[in-house]
């Protein structure tokens, strides 16, 4: 186990409880999703786990230690926290913009120097992307962006990397593309937690899935008992069939098909 | 971009300099030429020889045995205090624009967005109006530029909510507001006078600067731009935003007020002394983006250079090109304007 949460509660504005008695374990190399409709608390949730927002009662653990205990820089070089797409204000090169995840490791004052470059350089190589390192961070596609966001979270050489919606936006291609590199990652010891609208995607590459509902945990458990019709039923408010291969005793899951209304 | 491979000598190791590297090094050694030369021109021209002399005298008083006395009080005397403040002035103007352009995320604004150089032009105007003096109007001007957004952040404190844009609304509002208190006074002064005196002062100018304003803006000038300096790589950070500076292990918001206070006095004490001269905080940055691009770590160092550069240069002109002196908030448009769409041709910056 390295990062734990149990019973986290957090609220806004009291009394409107967004989180309720959310528990969950992140082991070592483990992909976890969040899964739920807009508003359930994924984001929320998150934000909590990188040290942002602090729970209102509940205790969150990284390495066994309560997480606020931690400097925000120390904080910072475990956890890592990957924001959807987004266009920053000045043309950073792809270069600049990863070795930004080099800040928990300097000080104050402090600015990136020659192995920061290398670290930098190799997590770009890393992600594929080593020939995109001078391009600006502002034309390049939604897809490469997630991707030089990964980079920034391997600079960053954190043990824990957040990932809001990464397949947001993106092309059936690109999101293989970045699920892909994931799950290579997580192979070599990385921890993943996802927040996404893509079942399939849970489906295809989660080893856990935590499927919430309005600030609560609904269910929580491998991709193959949580997705379920009658829980996906229940989270999304809507009728769903899981459609499932392979022979009757050893079948899987592939894909959660919502049913339309009306026919 | 063409790479050229020089060999140290003297640890046998290959280092690459690139042309933005030659670019940069070039960019930081201007000020130091112009300054040499802006020592030069003038209505009596002085060779360079003797502005190198005249400097050295203060170390060793030997070297100036060979320079005429008129020329050692026009470079020591007159000269050096309103160069060094073109200098300082322009420096911090560009370099304070650049960090609240980082700090805002938006590349539209400029030092003066949270009202200080609307604050000075109204502690300058009213004490122009009270006949006080040019150490009253410097003063004046400093305070009310401190105030204008000591008030704007007070007012932003009292809600809540969004902080950063409330904070921006305020400075906005505060600075309208003594905008219009300016223009009260403008209206209700001598016409003959005192009117006059505010509107020269407002264009900005250096022709009144001696050597005792050069202490307290060298000191808030190099002081501020050492800081903004030293956390000029973690502008980059700050310019995509709270969340992600959080998550990179940040406290943003503690860092933004310090560098808020830090350009405010900057601003404030450059203003003072050479009065509003606009422009050079809003377009310098861009320029000098252009011509190293935005990582702030190189930015920040070449605004401090290309500001201090650029009214070097139009203070020359002001000065020594043209039979009478133009203001130089007129001229900084003037020239700039031309000089920024030249550079904008070859803009690769893409933002």
């Amino acid at each position: 186990m390295i990062l734990e949460a149990r019973n986290v509660t957090f609220a806004y504005a009291a009394g409107v409880p967004v989180l309720r008695r959310v528990s969950l374990t992140l082991e070592r190399g483990m992909i976890l999703y969040l899964l739920g409709r807009n508003g359930c608390g994924k984001t929320t949730l998150m934000q909590c786990l990188s040290g942002g927002l602090r729970p209102n009662a509940g205790q969150i653990t990284l390495d066994g230690r309560d997480l606020h205990s931690y400097a925000p820089a120390e904080r910072a070089r475990q956890i890592g926290l990957i924001p959807q797409i987004h266009t920053p204000a000045f043309a950073y090169t792809v270069r600049e913009i990863v070795l930004m995840g080099r800040a928990p490791h300097l000080g104050l004052f402090g600015s990136p120097g020659k192995r920061d470059y290398l670290i930098a350089d190799e997590a770009l190589e890393s992600v594929g992307l080593a020939h995109y390192a001078h391009r600006p961070y502002t034309q390049i596609s939604g897809g490469e962006r997630q991707l030089v966001l990964i980079a920034r979270g391997l600079a960053q050489r954190c043990q824990v990397l957040l990932m809001d919606e990464p397949d947001a936006h993106l092309d059936l291609h690109n999101q293989q593309k970045v699920m892909e590199i994931v799950a290579r990652l997580a192979g070599q010891g990385l921890s993943f937690i996802v927040s996404s609208h893509a079942p399939n995607n849970a489906l295809a590459y989660a080893h856990w899935v935590l499927l919430m509902k309005t600030g609560r945990v609904l269910s929580a458990g491998a991709p193959a008992d949580t997705l379920t019709a009658p829980l996906l039923s229940d989270a999304y408010d809507l009728e769903a069939d899981v459609i499932y291969d392979g022979a009757d005793d050893q079948r899987v899951p592939r894909a959660v098909l919502p049913r339309r209304r009306t026919r | 971009m063409r790479v050229v491979t020089l060999r140290r000598l003297w640890q046998g190791a290959d280092v690459q300099v690139s042309g933005r590297d030659v670019l940069y090094v070039v960019l930081l050694l201007l000020p130091f030429a112009l300054i040499v030369l802006s020592l030069m021109l003038g209505l009596y021209s002085i060779s360079v020889e003797n502005v190198g002399r005249a400097l050295l005298s203060s170390i060793a008083p030997a070297m100036a045995e060979s320079v005429p006395q008129t020329e050692l009080t026009l470079v020591l005397r007159i000269r050096l205090p309103r160069v060094l403040s073109a200098a300082l002035i322009g420096a911090a103007l560009a370099s304070t624009g650049v960090a609240f352009q980082g700090i805002f995320k938006n590349p539209l604004v400029d030092s003066n967005l949270l009202g200080v150089t609307s604050g000075a032009g109204f502690g300058a105007a009213l004490a122009l109006l009270l006949g006080g003096t040019a150490a009253l109007v410097q003063g004046f001007a400093f305070g009310f530029g401190l105030l204008a957004v000591s008030l704007a952040y007070v007012g932003s404190r009292l809600y809540s909510t969004a902080p950063m844009i409330v904070l921006t609304l305020m400075g906005i509002l505060i600075g309208s507001f003594f905008g219009s208190m300016t223009s009260l006074i403008k209206y209700v002064a001598d016409p003959l006078n005192t009117l006059p005196a505010i509107t020269f002062w407002l264009l900005g100018g250096l022709t009144g600067v001696t050597w005792s304003s050069v202490p307290s803006l060298a000191v808030i000038t190099l002081v501020g731009g050492a800081f903004l300096w030293l956390v000029r790589w973690r502008l980059n950070i700050l310019s995509l935003g709270d969340a992600e500076a959080v998550t990179l292990g940040m406290n943003p918001n503690r860092l933004k007020l310090i560098i808020i206070v830090c350009a405010t006095l900057m601003t404030a004490a450059a203003v003072a002394v050479g009065g509003v001269i606009g422009w050079i905080g809003l377009v310098i940055p861009h320029a000098g983006r252009i011509l190293v691009g935005p990582d702030h770590k190189r930015l920040i160092p070449v605004s401090l250079a290309l500001g201090a550069s650029f009214l070097l240069a139009i203070d020359n002109l002001s000065r020594a090109l043209l039979p009478t002196e133009v203001p130089l908030g007129v001229l900084t448009g003037l020239v700039g304007v031309p000089l920024l769409i030249l550079l904008l041709r070859r803009n690769q910056t893409g933002w």
